[in-house]
């Protein structure tokens, strides 16, 4: 693909991942999308196309199902689905970094050979259950408790803004909670597998969102809640080291999306600014457009080469913290921007929802918040480069 | 079964189609390469028909270095093997000769059936397989919306303007397809991963046993003698209803002999 940057750097395979997944959301998602979106469904054909091209399993190996490719993989998956559209994108990343992942991480072998090649194929998803009515940026200040009764594990609480957490082809959410107290005193945080539709797990009507209209978001209330005690998720008293493990590389795969969604502004204001005429020339001859678009492809550009660093790292196995902190960072501010910036070179038809860069806009704004909002990445930067705490 | 899929890389649908300046053939290097949008369809149809009835599937193409990517793609989609003919003196081809190194690399392997897309999206000769069918002297089964391998016989659906007409023949026998005959699919990782271990066969002219003389722009029946660019779109012309709208509208039609 003409537009598709720094492809001669990547080895054939990922060119080629780049060039499938780029074709399909051009010639499928982009033309079903408006209107799952218009209507909030769940775009449950589409995540089957995904699905059957093996995307779920990108990062994971055979044995369990998976495609045998790695973490950049894919990202560079994500990328070009969220350069048509988020909703999708962040369907496909919260199902295989926050769903699957976890159990593929930390799970037992049994664990792992029950859920994994059902994860991996994309014919269930998997959800992560964290964040709390009163904690999110906090998460250790969770209030959701878990405690064993006669082999079981019985959870009480409540999780706010789960994604994927409840769909027809939702198989499970792993959930933190407060097991216990350390001996410095402070709680004991562990992660339990629940089964989706486990009695005492109640799925709260989806919210009313500014974006993100085809992905799936719920808030989750336990009441004695009962899932067998070989449900926890690695060991005892892990949780936390666990989750802030998941969402390090998932920072890296935000940026991806993010990335995606700040080229999808360049490359619909590009396509306008040849198209649509004013003072008798098309928009892109004026400089004050053409400027616009410029600055747009230096975010988009900026933006993949932090979360390409910040994979390249991960992959080499060094520490890469501080560069998916800031690759996130970088990424969704690019992604706020172009996509201000793209509804402004579309005029009124940037404001019309059936347009683009209108589901752009909507959907840019959840990048700053999600998966660590970006307070909390400048924190982490912070504090990776030894500044008083 | 061994059945063999003819691919084509053209030009990106979506870029802007130039001719080059010094010898009038199509510029491959302006846009980015991709397999003609038919003959995905094409490898589709050979992937199910191999799939339901056992067999191999061998993608053939002629074109220049980078088709090899076209034929990789097929090789991602599932197909076993790959035959690439490549070899600068075939530059500037035209459908005669296309067709004369093609039926030459299909005969000296003997597949049981050959499917090819129906129309390419560059040069839309659209005469291709039939050109190929009639040199290999087999049965030509065109612009098939189904087809069907039962034994030795391959029976299609033949898409016409008032629907189709059922079409059979013995096998081996020459298949163009429509793309109304199926969705091909996405390449996946694992496909792709597994193309890069695949069989390629690359072939010159020479390699292949062809006449040199029957091929490349010297060869050509016929001459690009001059080009333009298409004019720009002149501006619509504007009706301003004024109570005779109706009226100037019939006018229009009629001096343009549309009524
Ligand atoms: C659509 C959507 C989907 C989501 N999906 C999931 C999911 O699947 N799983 C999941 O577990 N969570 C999910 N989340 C939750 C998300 O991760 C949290 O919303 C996010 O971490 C922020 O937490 P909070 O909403 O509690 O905000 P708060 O933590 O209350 O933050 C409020 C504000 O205070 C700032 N702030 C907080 N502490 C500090 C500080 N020390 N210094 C400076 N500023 C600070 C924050 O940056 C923010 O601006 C999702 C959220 C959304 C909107
Ligand atoms: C500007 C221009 C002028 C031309 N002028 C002439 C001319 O005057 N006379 C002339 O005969 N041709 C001319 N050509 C056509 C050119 O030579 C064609 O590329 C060639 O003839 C193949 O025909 P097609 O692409 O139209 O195939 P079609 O018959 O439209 O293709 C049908 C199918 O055949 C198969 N196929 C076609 N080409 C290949 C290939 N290279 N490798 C493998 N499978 C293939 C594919 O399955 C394809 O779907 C011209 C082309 C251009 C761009």
């Amino acid at each position: 693909m003409k537009n598709a940057p720094l492809d001669h750097r990547l080895p054939t395979e990922l060119r080629d991942l780049r060039e499938s997944v780029a074709q399909y959301s051009r010639d499928v998602i982009a033309p079903a999308i408006g209107e799952l979106y218009i209507n909030h469904e769940f775009p449950y054909d589409l995540v089957r196309g995904m699905a059957d091209m093996g995307l779920f399993g990108l990062p994971f190996p055979e044995e369990f199902g998976g495609m045998g490719g790695d973490y950049f993989a894919l990202c560079i998956a994500l990328e070009e689905v969220a350069r048509v559209d988020s909703s999708l994108a962040i369907t496909l990343e919260a199902a295989v970094s926050l769903g699957a992942m976890p159990i593929y991480r930390f799970g037992t072998p049994e664990q792992k050979n029950t859920w994994l090649p059902k994860l991996t194929s994309g014919h269930m998803i998997g959800a992560f259950g964290l964040t709390e009515p009163g904690a999110g940026s906090d998460a250790g200040g969770m209030r959701t408790t878990a405690r064993l009764d006669n082999g079981e594990w019985v959870i009480n609480g409540a999780k706010a803004f789960i994604t994927n957490s409840g769909t027809d082809i939702t198989g499970l959410v792993t959930v933190a909670a407060i097991t216990g107290t350390k001996s410095n005193g402070r709680p004991e945080i562990s992660t339990i597998i629940v089964p989706a539709g486990t009695p005492g797990l109640a799925i709260e009507p989806a919210y009313s969102k500014v974006g993100w209209n085809s992905s799936d978001t719920h808030g989750l209330v336990f009441t004695d809640c009962r899932v067998p005690a070989s449900n926890l998720l690695g060991e005892r008293g892990r949780g936390y080291a666990q989750f802030l493990q998941i969402l390090d590389e998932g920072r890296i795969a935000i940026a991806a999306l993010a990335t995606g969604l700040a080229q999808g502004c360049v490359d619909e204001s590009i396509r306008y600014a040849h198209e649509r005429e004013a003072f008798g020339h098309p928009i892109g001859h004026y400089q004050a457009v053409s400027f616009l678009i410029a600055d747009m492809d230096v975010r988009a550009h900026t933006s993949r080469l932090a979360y390409y660093d910040a994979g390249a790292r991960m992959l080499a196995g060094e520490p890469f913290k501080r560069e998916a902190a800031i690759a996130k960072l970088h990424s969704s501010d690019a992604a706020m921007e172009n996509s201000r910036w793209a509804t402004q070179v579309f005029g009124g038809y940037g404001y019309m929802n059936e347009y683009p860069v209108a589901r752009f806009y909507r959907d840019a704004k959840v990048l700053e918040i999600g998966e660590g909002t970006n307070e909390v990445q400048r924190m982490l930067i912070a504090r990776e480069l030894g500044l008083p705490q | 079964m061994k059945i063999a899929v003819c691919v084509k890389q053209v030009p990106d649908t979506w870029a802007e189609k130039k001719l080059r300046d010094d010898d009038s053939t199509l510029d491959r290097e302006a846009a980015d390469g991709v397999m003609n949008e038919l003959d995905e369809y094409a490898v589709e149809e050979a992937l199910r028909l191999a799939e339901a009835n056992g067999g191999e599937v061998v993608v053939v193409t002629m074109g220049p270095e980078r088709a090899a990517e076209t034929v990789r793609k097929a090789l991602s989609m599932g197909a076993d093997a790959g035959v690439h003919l490549v070899d600068d003196s075939l530059h500037g081809s035209d459908a005669l000769a296309t067709s004369y190194a093609l039926a030459e690399v299909l005969a000296a392997r003997n597949f049981d059936l050959v499917i090819f897309g129906s129309e390419s999206t560059d040069a839309r000769m659209s005469v291709v397989p039939a050109m190929v069918a009639e040199r290999l002297g087999l049965p030509q089964v065109t612009f098939a919306q189904k087809v069907d391998v039962d034994g030795s016989k391959v029976a299609i659906q033949r898409q016409t303007e008032y629907g189709y007409d059922d079409v059979e023949a013995e096998l081996p026998a020459v298949v163009s397809v429509v793309e109304k005959i199926n969705e091909p699919r996405y390449p996946s990782f694992k496909g792709i991963m597994a193309a890069k271990k695949k069989p390629v066969e690359t072939l010159t002219v020479a390699d292949a046993g062809l006449d040199a003389a029957k091929l490349g722009a010297t060869a050509a029946w016929t001459k690009v003698a001059s080009f333009a660019a298409r004019p720009p779109k002149a501006a619509g012309t504007v009706v301003t209803d004024e109570g005779d709208g109706g009226a100037k509208i019939a006018t229009y039609l009629t001096e343009q002999k549309f009524v």
